[in-house]
């Protein structure tokens, strides 16, 4: 198995690494969660997890369905309530935000409420903010992990679901959102990215094995910023996808997508 | 706009920068409410009564209606086939981390208007068919929240206040679709987004425990439900099982809610299953599957409907038709991992 292994498994093992020990990361299900769970496993121990129906600080046994179940629950140092996990990452208590979505656009926006059609006579209907729009206010870094496709990777989301750096600039803080926060990387099975500091662009910073910048562009909906030095992003290592596949997911839910 | 104020030396105001488009299903006016609350009774009396009788008295066509529970967690299932089976029509719903609750009104396309926070998904289970079709029918009116919003818009409501600042929404679209309003802090200067407060007509919570006068208490994650009972005009609790008011007399720390809150409690074990009840048992994940899949095919999905809804007395015949008591009991292992202690 060694150096095998498929996107979701590279994207899950790459953004894990920029969760550091002692920090507070808002998540949902799915792979931004099984990402929390690895990290907690080798390098951050002390990564505090928050979902959003409540419970503060899970022991995950398994991977949850719910962010509400008694997995999301499990050992957790409190059981509370949505407004007061919302409240805390708006007092600024809670460092990152691990979100999705159907769209993203060049300044990080994303879009999980309708896409076609009008809002009221939609032609696909998706779930609305959820808690998105929230812990993409509050939250201080807002990360993104989702395939690389140019479907997704729009150059102007049909729908603002949940703020980036909405227009570039300095359009986020002028909307009044709280200072200092914004997206800060995404993470695709072909590269990762930031944002350009002054336009607040997508920019590519490091490229995943297997891939070239002409891939990354071609499965993206517009023009990415290029950072000055790009990297290859390091591969999965044998205890990473060891971890991911015996502890974090054993069932393959997520990581056999 | 402005919101004016005089005072005796000069002319104050309150700057509102922007409101959003949608349209405010309920009335956030504190003063309504308390005229309601002033009638309503706080006789400490036995309320205990069928689920049937609840729904029938205190559900009513046209209602706004809010659910207790986080998504398939804790949510009033066994109320929801109710409702259906009642044939409630043209209902508000506050659409707060809805999930297999909203496919179930959804098949018995119960509301015609929405506010929303999260709809139309079951989260890591995908999306259900038939709450997209409802949804992308155009019959449905929608107002754009967030599930931060709707919990503040009930907070406000339990406060007795008529809205509440919040630093989300800013700069999006789901502002521009919500009914908010987006002001200029007095103290700070800052953007502010008001939530309006939202009374239910009728809430429904599902709970591990209640006495007869409906002291309720609830195990695990709360979501926004003590709020939720405070702001609505009516309550019914479902519980899992009833307890003596000497038990909750003994320990009030536990109690979640009081009983004036309540208007009927009904005894309703397994009432959020095929859902997960924290410490009891957890979701039956096949037959949730077993409804996504279905519902793709609109003639199949009416039948399985009949079988499972209309043509069942009540929640017990639905469970029975769905595995029964040994179901339970799986579901009971699951949920306390008791198959990672050895048990089959």
């Amino acid at each position: 198995m060694t150096n095998s292994y498929n996107a979701m498994e590279l994207m899950i093992c790459v953004a894990s690494r920029d969760l550091e020990d002692g920090a507070t990361l808002a998540v949902g299900t799915g792979a931004p969660c099984a990402a929390a769970m690895l990290a907690q496993r080798l390098n951050s121990p002390n990564l505090s997890i928050l979902f959003e129906a409540g419970s503060v600080n899970p022991q995950l046994p398994e991977m949850p369905i719910s962010v509400g179940d008694s997995r999301a629950g499990y050992k957790s140092v409190m059981v509370s309530t949505l407004g007061a996990i919302m409240e805390t990452c708006q007092r600024g208590y809670v460092d990152y935000a691990f979100l999705g979505g159907a769209q993203i656009d060049m300044y990080g926006n994303l879009n999980s409420t309708f896409i076609g059609g009008t809002h009221q006579k939609p032609k696909v209907r998706f779930p609305g903010s959820g808690g998105a729009n929230d812990f993409g206010s509050f939250c201080w870094k807002m990360m993104v992990l989702t395939v690389q496709d140019a479907r997704r990777f729009v150059e102007k989301c049909e729908f603002i679901t949940t703020p980036g750096w909405l227009h570039g600039g300095n359009s986020r803080y002028e909307a009044g959102l709280p200072e200092g926060t914004g997206p800060y990387k995404v993470f695709t099975n072909m590269a990762v990215m930031d944002f350009e500091p002054e336009s607040r662009r997508m920019r590519v910073i490091s490229i995943n094995p297997g891939y070239s910048l002409k891939d990354v562009q071609e499965n993206c909906g517009f023009e990415l910023l290029k950072a000055s030095k790009i990297t290859e992003t390091q591969p999965p290592t044998d205890v990473e996808l060891k971890i991911l596949r015996e502890e974090v997911d054993p069932h393959h839910y997520i990581i056999g997508r | 706009m402005n919101i004016q104020a005089m005072t005796e030396e000069e002319n104050i105001t309150m700057n509102i920068i922007k409101k959003g488009r949608g349209e405010l299903f309920t009335d956030p006016d504190p003063d309504h409410a308390r005229a309601f609350f002033q009638k309503k009774s706080r006789k400490m009396v036995n309320k205990v009564m069928t689920l049937t009788k609840a729904i029938e008295t205190f559900v009513h066509d046209g209602d706004y209606l809010a659910l207790g529970g986080f998504g398939a967690n804790r949510s009033p299932i066994a109320a929801c086939h109710e409702i259906v089976r009642q044939g409630r029509k043209n209902m508000g719903f506050a659409g707060h981390t809805s999930t297999h609750d909203f496919q179930i009104l959804c098949a018995g396309e119960v509301f015609d208007r929405v506010d929303v926070g999260y709809i139309v998904g079951l989260e890591a289970r995908g999306l259900s068919p038939c709450a997209r079709r409802y949804m992308q029918s155009g019959k449905v009116k929608v107002t754009e929240w967030t599930n931060y919003s709707l919990s503040a818009r009930l907070r406000a409501a339990a406060m007795g206040v008529p809205f509440i600042p919040t630093r989300n929404l800013l700069g999006t679209d789901t502002f521009e679709y919500s009914a908010s309003m987006i002001i200029e802090c007095p103290y700070t200067g800052k953007k502010l987004a008001l939530q309006p407060a939202l009374y239910p007509d009728v809430a429904i919570i599902h709970v591990h425990e209640s006495d007869v006068y409906g002291n309720v208490r609830v195990r695990g994650i709360l979501k926004s439900d003590n709020d939720l009972a405070h702001a609505a005009k009516r309550v019914i609790v479902t519980c899992e099982r009833l307890i003596t008011n000497e038990e909750i007399r003994r320990n009030p720390t536990e109690t979640t809610f009081p009983y004036f809150l309540v208007d009927a409690v009904c005894e309703v074990p397994y009432g959020a299953y095929p859902g997960t009840m924290a410490y009891e048992y957890f979701s039956d994940e096949e037959h949730l599957r077993e409804w996504l899949k279905v519902e793709e095919d609109p003639i199949a999905f009416r039948d399985f409907l009949q079988r499972n809804i209309y043509d069942c007395k009540d929640h017990h015949e639905y469970i029975n038709r769905n595995g029964g008591m040994e179901k339970m009991l799986q579901l009971r292992t699951i949920e306390h991992l008791l198959h990672k202690e050895g048990k089959t």
